[in-house]
């Protein structure tokens, strides 16, 4: 069974014609094809296919596309406005808060979504906002530094 | 800096790059999703790949039968272990895996058939109507089952399922325990652990029918490996093939070598004619494993009442899983690398390396070393705990003296070890807290190295150990070809900025293409912390060949000699008045005549760094330059749960000089942190062969909510062959925080644990005994 599936993604009003079993990680990766959301695990373990749902991180590895139905989704590559970085993604990058980079669209979705919630967090906020995404490279060290670095240019 | 306004001489001057907090080159795809991994290269018509895998642990296959699935509509490929030519693995000498089994299988999980079809459903339905027979063998699931004496041979070859017995003695060790004031003897046991990096394994291969070109796209460390596996497994010639290495999620080790997943990619794609995509499950990627090592160390020391260390003996075994894979190099390194952190004149090494039905080890971030630190520094602690020395004072009593070669012959010219443990023992506050911080509070200290690139690469072909290629157009701009994977470790920032600092030119100038075997040079890859040294100083060699190149053609066109010419990165000239030639001006010089350049840089080790001849495989160790590290660890203990929460970390990285201090600070917190996950959490386990791990929750990776604050300090101990003196930055700092966390456990509680990882589980029951004990003499586990 298929649902037509009518939503906002990255601003841009879309419908498709989806199998009512399709995930949204997959409606976006293969479908839409944005392969900027990854798949790491085999289903909620590590955060790497976070998304926004109306401001709110998912996991798109979780969810139903058919569930969006009338949402507003963001990915990864929704960031950028006008070929600037957005201040989240210049704070991942300039403090190294990517190495492989294979985690890293869930983990700035996340922090994307902390940051519309608390636009000023502190480090246990951090640690709370970025808890269900895995980054095996970094430490987590600069990946905070890049979240208050973030939080920093926006306030500026 | 705006390169449209032509500089004024004045105030002109080469543009620094080394030593500068440097955002990596290829970091704004990583943060816009545009960085494409394998799973990404989502073509129209590319085919589903998936692997068939065996339910059992050890088994004859007797029969195989994939009619059915060829059969049906939209299979367009199955491969067995019939479609491939030969066998792969690491070593010419160790070859014996079938890309999908043969004959047998070795362990639960490994291939026995795959098929390409159109989609998820119709290749899960072909997998389902593939028939597998076995007849089952007798499974070992431990290194001691697996070496008992009637046990099944894994391997024809192998007798007694051991992969390689190594023993050697170096100096007088009866001796050397003989003068020793302590000798002790304590046993430890090291779980096995996955590298488990984000990006699950994948490939995608694409198979030209009308020219026999097949094109393979792996999540590799080693694409130059993977060519030659390609053409070994497949039967196809090298010219036919192409390895171009994508954007890869990390590696740690596992993918130092081929994986059967972009051999079967490869078949697949020729079979089907087409392109097929492999993206294999996180499950799957724990099953293909090739992480480190279940170990077990036995270790006797002899400590003089100064301190000095007078002897060692180490037995070790590791359970190595069903194929060769690294393992003889583990079970070397497990032994080499006792040396070159400390002086030991006198070292008796007996390691073990058995073959089990498990998974295959590969090499794991720190390879082969990291267990015998745990061991060794644990044991130095607590017997200078006994003598009543300091951590500190212990260690410093047996420091080397560089520039030294150590008793097996590893060459050591840089040795900032000193300068780490006196920055971490400052910064921590060691003198003033140690003792002092409270009851469930702790302190702990260790010391750990790692080699900066084998000095002996796998593959002896007599070419160099690095080759990079840099051209250079009537653009201006340089693109710099290297076979070094970028893995996220960032090689390729760390290239570009060697070749900009030769030349004084804005790294904005270069852009660097890595690892595709139509374009780039071969390169061995990115394993033993051999890029930014190896193939930095081939960098740096193109991008000094490029620059007598373009001081030659500024020296023609101002009309003076070569040597008259002074290089100000963006402007050549001939004297302080003389208002020079733009870089564009003299590019423009040095391609009369010749046209577009190609300038070439090598790099070689040197024979004094191979490691001597004392024992067979002396060379597994032998490397152009060592790091250290030393950290202090403190801890505090839940007293309800056991559960250890590591407060801070202070941590000290001699890696010569930091080209990116930005990175290297990445790479020693990355290390220290992964250090951390083996210590108190990460464990794979297997029931009866079954991984029961397979899944980043049971298999425990620290999160962002329990990762301490890591203060991150470097060494500069400018080592004289390295590339700008730089040395290894993204391995060493990894072994010593589990010995530190757990001296600091020790600390803190008085119970010295020798199990890893140290969960509260563990932790609480060795508690509870030392408590039931207590009337008794010290229990073996809780004697600090």
């Amino acid at each position: 069974m298929k649902t037509l599936l009518s939503l906002t993604l990255n601003g841009r009003p879309r419908d498709d014609a989806v199998p009512d079993n399709m995930l949204l990680v997959d409606y976006l990766r293969e479908v839409v094809r944005l392969t900027g959301t990854k798949i790491g695990c085999d289903g909620g373990e590590c955060g790497c296919c976070t998304v926004l749902v109306d401001d709110r991180p998912r996991h798109a590895c979780l969810t139903l596309a058919a569930a969006v139905q009338g949402r507003r989704v963001e990915t990864i590559e929704s960031l950028e406005r006008n070929g600037r970085m957005s201040a989240i993604q210049r704070g991942f990058h300039e403090k190294l808060g990517a190495q492989c980079g294979f985690c890293t669209p869930g983990m700035v979705m996340a922090a994307e979504g902390l940051l519309r919630e608390n636009p000023d967090p502190d480090i246990p906020a951090i640690r709370r906002g970025l808890a269900a995404n895995i980054c095996r490279c970094t430490g987590y060290v600069k990946i905070i530094e890049a979240v208050q670095a973030a939080a920093k240019e926006n306030a500026a | 800096m705006n390169e449209s306004a032509p500089p004024k001489p004045g105030d002109i001057a080469p543009v620094r790059s080394i030593g500068v907090r440097t955002p990596m080159v290829d970091g704004p795809e990583k943060v816009t999703g545009r960085a494409r991994f394998s799973a990404d290269f989502v073509e129209g018509e590319a085919l589903v790949g998936r692997i068939l895998r065996s339910p059992v642990a050890h088994a004859e296959i007797a029969r195989i039968d994939t009619a059915a699935a060829e059969a049906m509509p939209g299979v367009l490929a199955v491969v067995t272990g019939a479609d491939f030519r030969d066998t792969f693995g690491v070593l010419p000498i160790a070859m014996n895996e079938w890309p999908v089994a043969r004959g047998r299988v070795r362990y639960r999980g490994e291939p026995v058939a795959a098929v390409a079809a159109v989609d998820v459903a119709t290749a899960q339905a072909a997998l389902d109507a593939i028939v597998v027979e076995y007849d089952e063998l007798p499974a070992y699931f431990t290194a001691e089952d697996a070496r008992a004496p009637d046990a099944v041979q894994l391997h024809e070859s192998r007798p007694g399922n051991l992969e390689r017995h190594v023993d050697y003695e170096i100096g007088d060790v009866d001796g050397g325990f003989a003068t020793a004031d302590l000798v002790r003897e304590r046993s430890y046991h090291c779980a096995e652990v996955c590298q488990v990096q984000t990006e699950p394994h994948a490939a995608i291969a694409d198979y030209d029918a009308e020219r026999d070109r097949l094109t393979v796209r792996p999540s590799t460390q080693v694409p130059f490996y993977v060519h030659l596996m390609l053409e070994r497994t497949l039967g196809m010639p090298r010219s036919r093939i192409r390895v171009a290495k994508p954007h890869v999620g990390g590696g740690f080790g596992c993918r130092t070598e081929t994986l059967n997943v972009e051999l079967i990619a490869g078949a697949l794609a020729r079979k089907a004619k087409g392109t097929v995509r492999i993206v294999v499950s996180r499950e799957e990627t724990f099953i293909t494993h090739r992480g480190r090592p279940e170990q077990t160390v036995r270790l006797r020391i002899g400590m003089r009442r100064d301190g000095r260390i007078v002897a060692v003996d180490c037995e070790t075994v590791q359970r190595g899983g069903g194929y060769s894979s690294y393992g003889v190099v583990t079970i070397l390194y497990s032994g080499s690398m006792l040396f070159a952190l400390y002086d030991l004149e006198a070292v008796r090494y007996n390691g073990y390396r058995v073959l089990t039905n498990t998974p295959p080890c590969g090499a794991f971030r720190g390879h082969g070393t990291v267990n015998v630190r745990f061991a060794f520094e644990s044991l130095i602690d607590e017997m200078a705990a006994e003598l009543g020395l300091d951590p500190f004072a212990m260690r410093r009593a047996n420091l080397l003296s560089a520039p030294t070669f150590s008793a097996n012959d590893l060459m050591i010219n840089s040795y900032g070890l000193p300068e780490c443990l006196d920055i971490v023992e400052r910064e921590s506050g060691w003198t003033a807290r140690k003792g002092k911080t409270g009851k469930l509070r702790g302190l702990g200290v260790a010391c750990s190295h790692y080699v900066s690139g084998a000095s002996k690469p796998v593959h002896w072909t007599g070419e160099p150990h690095a080759t990079i290629h840099i051209k250079l157009d009537f653009d201006g701009c340089l693109t710099i070809l290297t076979g070094a994977p970028e893995i996220g470790q960032g090689s390729s920032t760390i290239l570009t900025q060697c070749v900009a600092e030769v030349l004084g030119i804005d790294p904005g100038r270069c852009r660097i293409i890595a690892s595709d075997s139509a374009i780039t040079p071969k390169d061995n890859g990115a394993y033993s912390s051999r890029v930014t040294f190896m193939v930095g100083n081939a960098a740096i060699d193109a991008a000094t060949n490029l620059k007598t190149m373009l001081v030659e053609a500024a020296a023609r066109k101002l009309e003076v000699a070569p040597e008259d010419v002074e290089c100000l990165g963006e402007v050549y000239r001939a004297g302080t008045q003389d208002e020079g030639l733009s870089f564009d001006e003299v590019v423009m010089a040095a391609l009369e005549g010749t046209g577009t350049i190609t300038a070439k840089g090598n790099f070689d080790t040197i024979p004094e760094s191979w490691g001597g001849k004392k024992y067979r495989g002396a060379a597994i160790g032998g490397s152009m330059a060592f790091s250290y590290a030393a950290q202090v660890v403190e801890v505090e203990i839940d007293p309800d749960t056991a559960e250890i929460h590591v407060v801070k970390v202070w941590v000290a990285h001699d890696c010569g000089r930091a080209l990116n201090p930005l990175t290297v600070e990445g790479q020693i917190e990355g290390s220290v942190w992964m250090g951390m996950g083996q210590a108190l959490t990460e464990e794979t386990r297997y029931h009866n062969g079954l991984g029961i791990t397979g899944n980043m929750l049971d298999y425990r990776v620290p999160t962002i909510v329990e990762s301490p604050p890591i203060e991150a300090h470097i060494v500069e101990s400018i080592d004289p062959h390295g590339p700008f003196g730089a040395k290894e930055a993204g391995e060493a700092s990894l072994a010593g925080f589990i010995p530190a966390v757990a001296s600091a456990v020790a600390d803190a509680l008085g119970v010295r644990v020798r199990e890893l990882p140290i969960t509260p589980d563990r932790l609480m029951e060795i508690l509870e005994k030392r408590d039931r004990g207590a009337s008794r003499p010290a229990a073996a586990e809780a004697d600090a």
